[in-house]
């Protein structure tokens, strides 16, 4: 909170004193100061919660890395643009982490300090009593009959009860005397420990980052996956994984139950998503069978399998020209809308000549002027294909990397359009072969996911929650209790003039309760007792 | 009860609760627009002579020995009328528990109708200890229109949770989420009344002002109310994100994904940060710390209806 040092020559002030030069210590020294105010600090916040607002509205490659493709042909102009500024990964852009990483350097520069001060702060004994305590926020003023030695004994053993931390001071040549208390030093505490674990959180995501890895598979019922990087649809893993050391875990999928709301209310919306699997923690281990369910993962051998989508795969028996079987596979078709219609390609390069189909899956079908086959619910009510298929190049051989979910129909020719239900057969023109419609199975995906750092910002969230409630619902304050002989003393010699006043070190003390409760305490009863402004 | 009977019985509760709000707004109002303004709230000087020297004695009016002000009839009528209210959308609120089945917190309807009873929860315990009449009218307003929202725009009947949602964190995190967005009305209520209130003093040149804001506290006390509501809420908010990024970790397989729903709340986390340590910047305490707290507000509003309606994310469960 230091002000800036700020050299202007059109102030106003005569110009014959300039400013000293900084010099480079001096103003590494001035711009280490501007870093680690509040202030500054204030304005890092602010930062951080700006740059975070274009990620949520702009998609985002680690989400939905097909949304931005499809923002990117929307929007020519704009698009590279943005992407050249890394708005379509804000949270792993460098302004992004300049922001971040500038708020944990001002943090650190702010709680080091203040540990240490804290800690001398913690071996102080509270300063002595002020000279004018009725000035004070909060004070109490009364008449005793007990002597003053004992009103401090009291008082001092009814503050130490109450974990007060309690000095007494020597007796002055007037005979008064004094004593001093604080309490809340966990308030502080509290609150380094609620900044120095925001530091651990980010070194649990660190950890997370370098040494985790996850990926996406898809499983078709009956079939099996194994922990091995070619296995999966896509995998993404930090600097420090060595990609082929994965645990040699596997599963089987003997079954994916899923069932759907049917009545008048959120009519489609999911009730039950269930896979059945059978997994070995490596080769070796015996196999077990489980439920992998959506709020409950499998744990296998140190990493996590979770259920995250599923879909159907129709099952199709292809025959080329010559009559013989060049395909009997259940193809993966992926779901485009709410209710599963699902699309999905047929690439089969062994047919003489070679076919490919373009396929739409729809669990629950039918047919429209406005929309065109569609599905109408997402179960498999009334299931149906609609296939257009090809003849020709499919463009496997140029060894360029394909998609298995979209045919290259720039070289192949169209044979036609057909509608199957399961069992049909469609006859191909022209006696290029025919494909019969069998039956279909489902798959469902899962992510699996290993992070090696999550124990981490676990245990330093619940230190920082813990933290953070210390240093918000604390009171540090301080008390002092100064006995004097009581001039005039009505009831003898022995009178004594007490007076209770109180400091808040903190916002929100309530240093009525506390003064109003030792001045109680210590005999300072209604009749005559005199509180202060 | 068949089914039918606890969904009509649910949906009539929360009529009656805003029947009831509305009444209680009325005599919020007439207590507002009763004219007399509120006593000060600093200690009223009472000369009292004691023996042992002259000692000038200075307490708070006691409630006991004012006389009964204007307007105040009405604002305890208000105020009784808000806990009836409160009463009746709890009915609410758990016949509709009871209708579906589970924790009535399965989309944007069952939400918006718990979030109006965190509302009105935590002014009502707030003002067990102290005395908030006048804020009365400032709540019963919002909580009427989001109720009205509720009913009219986001309702949906009660069906079963999807498979995401079947989990025990969801009591957890949308009971922590619900507290904390009654916590932050009530906070944007009162930083809203602190800069009115400010404005009305620094026109007028004192903080005892004349006009209809004389009768709500100082725009100082109204900044201390609303500290002491966000450092509340704060934790709690804290932990209603922690609590999410751990069933998101058991549930999507990443504690931390920067789904929209999941920055939005980041935002609400880093602007009431922001707003706390305002309160500890000279020069950023007053004004600029209410303005802080209301955009805190906006921004959880904006989490609610922005990310569940128009946003691409993985907690639409709006329902709509």
């Amino acid at each position: 909170m230091s002000a800036p040092v700020v050299q202007e020559p059109d102030a106003g002030l005569p110009q014959e004193k300039p400013l000293p030069p900084l010099g480079t210590v001096g103003l590494m020294r001035w711009m280490w100061r501007q870093l680690t105010s509040m202030r500054t600090a204030l304005i890092l916040l602010f930062l951080l919660a700006i740059a975070s607002v274009p990620g949520s509205i702009l998609p985002q490659r680690g989400n939905n890395p097909l949304r931005v493709d499809q923002w990117l042909d929307e929007n020519p102009t704009t698009g590279p643009f943005l992407d050249r500024l890394g708005f379509f990964d804000v949270y792993a852009s460098p302004w992004f982490a300049a922001v971040y990483l500038l708020l944990f350097i001002s943090l650190i520069g702010c709680v080091l300090p203040r540990i240490g001060q804290h800690w001398r702060a913690m071996r102080t004994p509270p300063p002595p009593a002020p000279r004018r305590m009725l000035r004070l926020p909060e004070s109490r003023e009364f008449t005793t009959s007990d002597d003053r030695a004992s009103v401090l004994d009291t008082a001092e053993q009814w503050l130490r009860s109450r974990r007060w931390r309690v000095r007494r001071g020597e007796t002055e040549s007037d005979g008064s005397a004094w004593l001093a208390a604080e309490k809340g030093y966990s308030r502080e505490t509290g609150n380094l420990v609620f900044h120095l674990s925001l530091i651990l959180i980010l070194v649990g995501v660190a950890v997370g980052g370098l040494l985790g890895w996850k990926g996406n598979v898809i499983v078709r019922e009956g079939s099996g996956f194994s922990n091995t990087l070619t296995q999966y649809d896509a995998w993404g893993a930090g600097r420090l994984v060595d990609a082929n050391a994965l645990d040699p875990f596997s599963f089987t999928l003997n079954e994916f139950r899923v069932d759907f709301q049917r009545g008048e209310a959120q009519r489609g919306a999911p009730l039950l998503f269930e896979a059945d699997v059978t997994y070995r923690d490596s080769p070796e281990s015996e196999p077990e069978r489980t439920v992998i369910e959506v709020n409950s993962p499998l744990v296998a051998a140190g990493a996590k399998v979770f259920l995250v989508g599923h879909g159907y795969a129709p099952r199709f028996i292809v025959r080329d020209s010559t009559g013989a079987v060049v395909f009997d596979d259940s193809v993966v078709f992926l779901p485009q809308d709410g209710n599963f219609t699902s699309t999905g390609v047929i690439k089969v390069p062994d047919a003489t000549p070679s076919l490919g189909f373009n396929g739409l899956f729809l669990p629950t079908a039918a047919l429209t002027e406005e929309l065109g086959p569609h599905s109408t619910f997402p179960a498999p009510d009334y299931p149906a294909v609609f296939l257009s298929a090809f003849t020709g190049d499919l463009g496997l051989d140029e060894g360029r990397p394909q998609s298995v979910y979209t045919l290259d129909t720039s070289r192949m020719e169209q044979l036609g359009l057909e509608s199957l239900l399961p069992g049909d057969t469609w006859e191909l023109p022209n006696g290029a072969g025919s494909i019969e419609f069998t039956g279909f199975e489902r798959w469902s995906s899962f992510q699996i996911a290993h992070d090696p750092g999550k124990e981490l910002a676990l245990l330093a969230s619940v230190a920082a929650m813990a933290g953070l409630m210390l240093s918000l619902f604390v009171r540090r304050r301080r008390i002092w209790v100064k006995v004097l002989p009581a001039p005039e003393a009505p009831m003898g010699p022995a009178g004594t003039l007490v007076q209770v006043a109180a400091l808040a070190k903190s916002e929100s003390a309530d240093l009525e309760v506390d003064v109003s409760a030792l001045s109680d305490h210590l005999g300072g009863s209604s009749a005559d007792e005199r509180s202060a402004p | 009860m068949t089914s039918v009977q606890l969904a009509q019985a649910s949906n009539a509760a929360v009529y009656a609760t805003m029947v009831t709000l509305a009444i209680a707004m009325v005599f919020f109002a007439v207590s507002f627009a009763a004219g007399r303004r509120r006593p000060a709230a600093a200690a009223v000087p009472v000369a009292v002579e004691s023996g042992g020297g002259a000692a000038v004695i200075t307490r708070p009016p006691a409630v006991e020995d004012a006389p009964l002000e204007p307007g105040r009839r009405a604002a305890n009528i208000g105020m009784s009328l808000t806990w009836l209210a409160f009463f009746t959308l709890l009915l609410g609120v758990v016949l509709r528990g009871v209708w579906a089945g589970r924790a009535p917190w399965g989309n944007m309807y069952e939400f918006s109708i718990s979030a109006a009873l965190g509302v009105l929860g935590v002014f009502l315990v707030l003002s067990i200890r102290r005395d908030l009449r006048w804020l009365g009218l400032f709540v019963v307003i919002p909580t009427l229109l989001w109720l009205g929202l509720a009913v009219t725009v986001l309702y949906t009947e009660a069906a079963q949770l999807v498979p995401a949602l079947k989990s025990y964190w969801l009591v957890i995190h949308v009971a922590a989420a619900i507290i904390c967005f009654g916590a932050f009305t009530l906070a944007a209520a009162t930083a809203g009344l602190s800069l009115v209130r400010g404005r009305a003093e620094r026109r007028q040149g004192t903080t005892d002002v004349t006009g209809w804001t004389s009768r709500m506290p100082t725009s100082e006390r109204l900044q201390v109310l609303t500290n002491r509501v966000v450092a509340f809420s704060f934790p709690l908010w804290t932990f209603a994100v922690v609590a999410g990024a751990i069933w998101a970790e058991n549930a999507w397989g990443r504690y931390w994904g920067w789904d929209p729903k999941e920055t939005w709340a980041f935002i609400t986390w880093v602007i009431f940060a922001a707003y706390l340590h305002a309160r500890s910047t000279a020069g950023w305490r007053g004004n600029r710390a209410s303005w802080i707290a209301l955009a805190g507000w906006v921004s959880f509003l904006i989490n609610y209806f922005g990310v569940n309606i128009f946003v691409n994310s993985l907690h639409s469960y709006a329902g709509l």
